[in-house]
């Protein structure tokens, strides 16, 4: 088999891992001109798909075969997709000469799980250890670990990769049981404990020139719409996993068609909205100081599609609102739908000289319609914008769709699209 | 009106505001203009008091928040010629009475120098995302060569990037304002140059394109998040955005088929599959009973019977071959149709007793579709292999040969495992999991479809060969 199919499918396999990101490592250079490579900190997308997801590193995986059979996975043991293996050195090329020309920002390698789980880990390893020592390369790695595999190994990708992660697949234990009954919920949870571990002891010891351990710590990724667990169950098992394993992200991958899917899946396009807005109350969780029972709770466990998590919280809770725009302080400014991180900041260290407006607002692009029934200002009247109006959550929800007589589903664009 | 007549450059500019800020000179009277730019400015408005005037002894000191100096040096990379009048306003306005005026963000102006400088970060960005070196050899050795149009005037700003980066390699920026090169030693920026300087696609775009398409998943379209992030602006240099319209496309329809295929598959299986429950006591005739309900995949609705194996209980030899055809489905007993005689001639042949060995298949119901009147065969998928597995591993496990004989692809799926090709290791003994080594010859219905008549008498020969194996191995 050629270079060029292998890599066709290998990618192919890898691209149902949501991760591309190439950010929060230490600054490198190549300078010294012996290496090859950068990073700064920040990441580079160098290059969108029309599925409007970045292309970042080069992620692939060093082999689709696999011994395990989850059912969600399209590289399962029962699937019927072709299959390939990179060597070590076909992937190592394939990394330098991809980043030589300014395609990436370094490589993402996974692996099925052939042979044993030791094996599988030791070959990944062995790529990322080539790149480092043999070519010098200071570009972004990211290692996906086995968490079977031994602690000695896992220290070593940390050694060699910025990020490393292991995917806890599904929300709950029970999920994981049903749909992959060789991986084991509680083995994924130690092995993230240990790397957390590692990570922290090479932080506190980074003073004394200690070898560094995924500088741009874990992530992990968590498949929605495959399983019925609830927003409540998906946000609960990521505050907790950033809480325990200080996890840098948790990707939430909207569970999408595959080649040859298994049958006790759902047959149904991937619930992109839903996604959304889970990365939206992730961010709220994270950034924007709201707790997940103000988001979620027993009553109502789902998010809701229509609108946004923070308008949908604003429409619970009218009460809170107005927020005055010149006296409000930061934690209440950041609750009000449709002012981020960055212009909550900004009119705060404006409003220190000059009384703010609401035409300001309108020059800084904030949109009014949103904005305007939940504050004020000495020329605005968030009553004329309908703060206390029965039909508030209807100007911000897309129109009702009128089903049609003679089918039972949704219209088929977006059935394929899942775009609203 | 004062005229200041300088580089364009954020360090030129800064001395020339000084002296214009020294002469209390109010935006509204002074005009900036750039050296190597074209003379635009109106000869009709030109009063005769143009020319800059060299500073006073006693000259007074401004000051600026750092803040300023670090926009201003982004905001003078942007194209827009009225960048400079924006900066002498907001330092004007700051020493006038203003000293905080860059916090107060909703001010036009201060709102104008954000929005530029974001433009212009955003543009050094995307030059760092979208840069496209090519190879080029030279009598200088390996040069990675790039044409790239920036929005903005970067290049400058953004070459000590690449030199972080790449500083190993010898590399080009070619851009129509400026290029900038790399030695391995010194950066060089020369004047601007046009896109025929450029290398050509070389060989590895080909993997990279490969690999764009193959990253591309069709079930999440979503092309105005591309465009948003990826602008049309830098498509012409990208060579991977060439294949963006067949990607979107093709998108509808790959999602269908994946859709329609695991729709076709699965709509009879998930209600209709019942497990398998061997019996846990008895001996075989208990295990063929109990095979001829068996609902584990949905190939028995349309096959007339379970034909499961036949054969002495104790044989040493055990023959597994793909599925019953047409007349076993219809005898109920394996190997008695086309293919099944043509296996028996050849065991005479070979001189193997054919009631020495037990036969069966690895799938035991016939799966066909209707052409004509005949029932066609069909090959069962690995899912019914695997739902029909249990039955062939009780009947190992019951007859205990010290040989297998593995006819055909399905068959050897089933006892060896996948991935493994017949015509590669036809002849051969593999190991299986049941500690019995595996013979595996062609089966004997590929001998049938034979196209060319005169390789039958060859291909009948190996078939002989690979079977007298089994003879070797019984009068051992």
């Amino acid at each position: 088999m050629d270079l060029s199919r292998k890599l066709a499918i290998l990618a192919d396999a890898a691209k149902y891992d949501a991760s591309c990101a190439s950010s929060g490592t230490t600054r490198r250079d190549s300078r010294d001109g012996k290496g090859l490579g950068s990073t700064t900190g920040s990441g580079i997308c160098h290059s969108y798909t029309p599925d409007g997801r970045c292309v970042s590193l080069l992620k692939l995986l060093l082999t689709n075969y696999c011994i395990y059979d989850c059912l969600y996975c399209i590289n399962r043991r029962s699937s019927n997709v072709p299959r390939a293996r990179f060597t070590v050195d076909e992937v190592v090329r394939l990394t330098i000469d991809f980043y030589r020309r300014n395609y990436i920002e370094g490589l993402f390698l996974s692996s099925g799980i052939i042979r044993t789980p030791e094996y599988t880990m030791e070959q990944v390893i062995a790529v990322a250890k080539k790149l480092r020592t043999e070519h010098h390369f200071r570009g972004y790695i990211h290692l996906k670990t086995i968490p079977e595999a031994s602690v000695d190994l896992i220290a070593e990708a940390g050694r060699w990769a910025d990020r490393v992660s292991i995917n806890i697949e599904l929300p709950t234990s029970v999920d994981l049981e049903r749909l992959a009954p060789q991986k084991n919920f509680s083995a994924i949870d130690g092995a993230m404990g240990r790397i957390r571990q590692r990570i922290d002891a090479a932080k506190d010891e980074a003073q004394f020139k200690a070898p560094p351990f995924a500088p741009a710590g874990q992530s992990t990724q968590m498949i929605v719409g495959a399983t019925p667990a609830t927003d409540a169950d998906i946000l609960s098992q990521a505050s907790s996993l950033y809480q325990r394993h200080r996890l840098k992200r948790v990707y939430y991958s909207a569970f999408s068609p595959i080649p040859d899917a298994s049958s006790h899946l759902p047959l149904v396009a991937p619930p992109l909205v839903r996604e959304h807005r889970l990365y939206q109350a992730d961010w709220l969780l994270r950034f924007y100081g709201f707790e997940q029972k103000e988001l979620v709770d027993p009553q109502s466990p789902l998010l809701d599609l229509g609108v946004d998590p923070k308008l949908a919280w604003a429409l619970k809770n009218r009460h809170l609102f107005p927020v005055d725009l010149n006296k409000a302080p930061r934690a209440l400014l950041l609750r009000v739908p449709g002012l981020g991180v960055r212009m909550v900041d900004r009119l705060v260290t404006a409003r220190r000289w000059q009384a703010l407006r609401i035409q300001d607002l309108a020059r800084l692009r904030v949109s009014i319609k949103k904005v305007g029934p939940f504050v004020e200002t000495t020329d605005h009247n968030p009553r004329h914008y309908g703060l206390d109006d029965d039909n508030l959550r209807a100007r911000f929800a897309p129109p009702p769709e009128q089903l049609s007589l003679f089918t039972d589903s949704a219209p088929e664009a977006s059935v394929y699209s899942g775009e609203l | 009106m004062v005229v200041f007549t300088f580089a364009p450059t954020f360090s030129a500019w800064k001395t020339k505001a000084r002296l214009a800020l020294q002469q209390e000179l109010s935006p509204q009277d002074v005009f900036w203009k750039e050296e190597s730019s074209i003379d635009t400015f109106p000869d009709l408005f030109l009063g005769e008091e143009s020319s800059e005037k060299q500073p006073a002894a006693s000259a007074k000191t401004f000051r600026v928040p750092r803040e300023f100096l670090t926009l201003g040096d982004v905001v003078a990379c942007h194209r827009d010629p009225s960048r400079w009048d924006l900066l002498y306003r907001l330092v004007w306005r700051i020493n006038h009475g203003e000293p905080h005026l860059l916090d107060h963000t909703p001010d036009p102006d201060v709102h104008d120098l954000l929005l530029k400088e974001r433009a212009v970060s955003r543009d050094v960005h995307k030059m760092r995302a979208f840069i496209r070196f090519r190879e080029v050899a030279t009598d200088d050795g390996m040069w990675h060569v790039a044409w790239f149009e920036p929005q903005h005037h970067i290049v400058a700003r953004n070459a000590p990037f690449f030199v972080e980066r790449f500083a190993s390699i010898k590399w080009s920026i070619l851009t129509p304002d400026a290029c900038a090169h790399w030695d391995r030693k010194e950066l060089r920026i020369s004047p601007g140059t046009t896109r025929d300087q450029a290398p050509a696609a070389d060989a590895a775009e080909e993997l990279w394109k490969t690999y764009y398409r193959a990253f591309f998943n069709p079930a999440r379209l979503k092309p105005s998040m591309m465009r948003k992030e990826m602008s049309p602006y830098y498509w012409n240099n990208l060579p991977e955005a060439m294949l963006i319209p067949t990607l979107l496309a093709e998108a509808a329809g790959r999602t269908a088929t994946m859709v329609a295929a695991s729709q076709a598959k699965r709509t009879p299986e998930l209600v209709e599959s019942t497990p398998i429950r061997l019996p846990t006591k008895g001996d075989w005739p208990a295990l063929k009973e109990a095979a001829e309900s068996c609902r584990a995949c949905p190939l028995w609705k349309n096959a007339t019977c379970t034909v499961f194996g036949e054969g002495p209980l104790h044989a040493r030899v055990l023959v597994v071959g793909e599925q019953p055809g047409d007349q076993e489905d219809l005898a109920g007993r394996p190997f008695v149709g086309p293919a099944g005689q043509l296996f028996d001639r050849a065991l005479q042949t070979a001189g193997v007793p054919r009631d020495h060995l037990y036969v069966t298949n690895a799938v035991k119901h016939f799966k066909w579709t209707p052409q004509g009147k005949r029932r066609l065969h069909q090959k069962p998928t690995s899912r019914e292999i695997a739902a029909c597995r249990p039955w062939l591993t009780a009947e190992i496990d019951h007859v205990k040969p010290k040989l297998l004989v593995c006819l055909g692809s399905t068959a050897v799926h089933s006892v060896v495992g996948n991935g493994i090709k017949v015509t590669q290791d036809r002849g051969q003994t593999l190991p299986t999991e049941f500690g019995i080594p595996a013979l595996i010859p062609v089966h004997p219905s590929s001998l049938l479809r034979q196209p060319d008549r005169s390789r039958e008498a060859a291909d009948f020969a190996a078939f002989v060969a690979d079977l007298a194996k089994i003879q070797d191995f019984l009068s051992k």
